[in-house]
């Protein structure tokens, strides 16, 4: 169980103001913070990784105190057992992929360098420098790099927004199944709705620094007019025309279905939407 | 004719001695230059750029009265090691520290500041100390500014005059370096000699930089 209770002063695009957050994350959670960039979501991992200091308050990491105000207790970023994803991905352009995991390391274990490598489908390219890699392979060794040492969280600061939307969907799926293999308690900033959607158990949606909306995804981004039985979010890949009706391919992870557009609402394909079946009649929305 | 290699070798010796002795003391410097915020910080960096302005002359003549016998480091120098540090070897060395200082230091500066911070941030999340993340992150993704620094120091160590003059003299041997050698066989109007002086010189320096500029090229590529 992570705590966090925290003040601190920021200055934004439209002058000061106050992040002031109080939250939990339970073990084996995946918890998203979203909302608009300045709104102090990148600030608060920074500060559970030790990286700025919070002006008040306390963050506790599975019992342990890493900062307290009044304690004085401020536990550097060295000791504290976090693994950070940064956005531009960090990895040290001297090393190879597997010094970057190496020195990740506090006593290099080849077998377990090897297994991670493998979880994130990098043997091959374990030689290669950092700059040779595409984008995709590099946020790939970071997300390693960030897991090979046992955090007790996991930090990601956006950490699929440089990348095109394929290679994004796929790294999407590996977070999601690397958090469920290794057991990890995950805290991810995002700005991008299906993406939150997509992997979080619980999303924080942060306002110019406090927090407005927490609750499941499903609950924060769509509101109560659609009771289904069962639903998917997917992507709108096609749209045909077949006489009166229109016919929408979506895409639901790997599969494929057929969904005629009913309702006045306009969809285009690329559109992220929620797949739903109400009495076993689809409806469609967006999201 | 026969050439006297001694000022080459005096020379060579010299900017060798005092480039070594200048990256290990200027690393340290221009880290905590660069990473740190105190209240003479202004201050420091005006009296480390200092060499770069002021005359070679009025620098030689400061360091000439510290290092006589009656001066406060000459003395010193003369009960430590039983010589005194003006006109000896010992006080070039000292005296091109000095003066090359700025040319090691700014470099490095600048190559600090354009490691990514984030990169220092990784390395600390990753469990690593400030020195560790020095060694094994920060300085192998500034190679070119060590390079640049390096060689600057070298160079300006081996093409200073006006302060080894003022220091040294000329003594044959212990303070006679190439750049005095030239000024010397010149006034004796012995001009073979300079030229042949100034001809290595010229193609000596002009070497090095070459070499700096191929490697700089090398590791920009790679990086």
């Amino acid at each position: 169980m992570i705590k966090v209770d925290i003040e601190k002063q920021l200055i934004g695009t439209e002058g000061k103001f106050l992040l002031k957050v109080n939250f939990e994350v339970n073990k084996n959670e995946f918890l998203t913070l979203f909302g608009k960039s300045g709104s102090g979501k990148t600030t608060i991992l920074r500060m559970i990784a030790g990286l700025e200091n919070p002006d008040t308050g306390f963050i506790e990491v599975e019992g342990k105190t890493y900062f307290n105000s009044k304690k004085k207790i401020n536990i550097p970023p060295q000791k504290r057992k976090v693994g950070f994803v940064f956005q531009n991905y960090a990895l040290f352009p001297n090393m190879t992929v597997y010094e970057n995991l190496e020195f990740a390391m506090e006593k290099p274990n080849k077998q377990k360098i090897e297994e991670i490598l493998e979880i994130v489908e990098l043997q091959d390219l374990k030689n290669r420098y950092p700059n040779t890699l595409s984008g995709g392979q590099q946020q790939r060794v970071a997300l390693a790099r960030a897991i090979i040492r046992n955090p007790l969280i996991l930090l990601l600061d956006e950490p699929l927004s440089a990348l095109d939307l394929s290679v994004r969907l796929k790294l999407q799926d590996e977070i999601k199944k690397i958090h469920k293999l290794l057991n990890l308690t995950t805290l991810m900033v995002s700005h991008d709705k299906p993406e939150v959607f997509k992997l979080s158990d619980k999303v924080l949606w942060i306002d110019k620094g406090k927090i407005i909306k927490t609750g499941n995804p499903r609950k924060i981004f769509i509101e109560k007019e659609i009771s289904g039985k069962f639903s998917f979010v997917g992507t709108i890949l096609d749209i045909k025309n077949s006489d009166v009706i229109k016919i929408a391919t979506v895409e639901i992870g790997d599969n494929l279905v057929e969904v005629i557009i009913t309702g006045k609402e306009e969809f285009k394909i690329g559109d992220n939407v929620l797949v739903s079946s109400k009495a076993f009649n689809p409806v469609i929305k967006k999201i | 004719m026969e050439i006297d290699w001694t000022p080459f070798y005096l020379t060579f010796k010299l900017a060798v001695i005092s480039t070594f002795i200048l990256i290990l003391i200027g690393i340290p410097f221009a880290y905590f230059l660069s990473f740190s915020n105190f209240k003479f910080k202004s201050s420091v960096e005006a009296l480390v750029a200092l060499p770069l302005v002021l005359p070679p002359t009025v620098l030689g003549f400061y360091l000439l009265i510290i290092f006589s016998k009656n001066g406060s480091l000459g003395s010193l120098w003369e009960k430590l090691f039983g010589h005194q540090l003006a006109f000896s070897f010992d006080g070039l060395v000292l005296a091109s520290i000095i003066f090359s200082f700025p040319f090691m230091v700014h470099p490095l500066i600048s190559g600090f500041k354009t490691v990514n911070k984030n990169l220092i941030e990784a390395a600390y999340t990753l469990g690593k100390s400030k020195t560790q993340t020095l060694f094994k992150v920060i300085l192998p993704n500034m190679k070119p500014a060590i390079i640049t620094g390096t060689t600057l120091a070298f160079a300006h160590t081996v093409g200073e005059f006006g302060v080894v003059l003022m220091v040294g003299g000329s003594i044959e041997g212990e303070t006679k370096v190439v750049s005095i050698a030239i000024y010397d066989a010149v006034e004796k109007l012995d001009y073979s000699s300079a030229h042949i002086y100034s001809a290595i010189l010229f193609g000596f320096s002009f070497f090095v930089l070459l070499v700096v500029y191929m490697l700089n090229k090398k590791f920009e590529v790679k990086y």
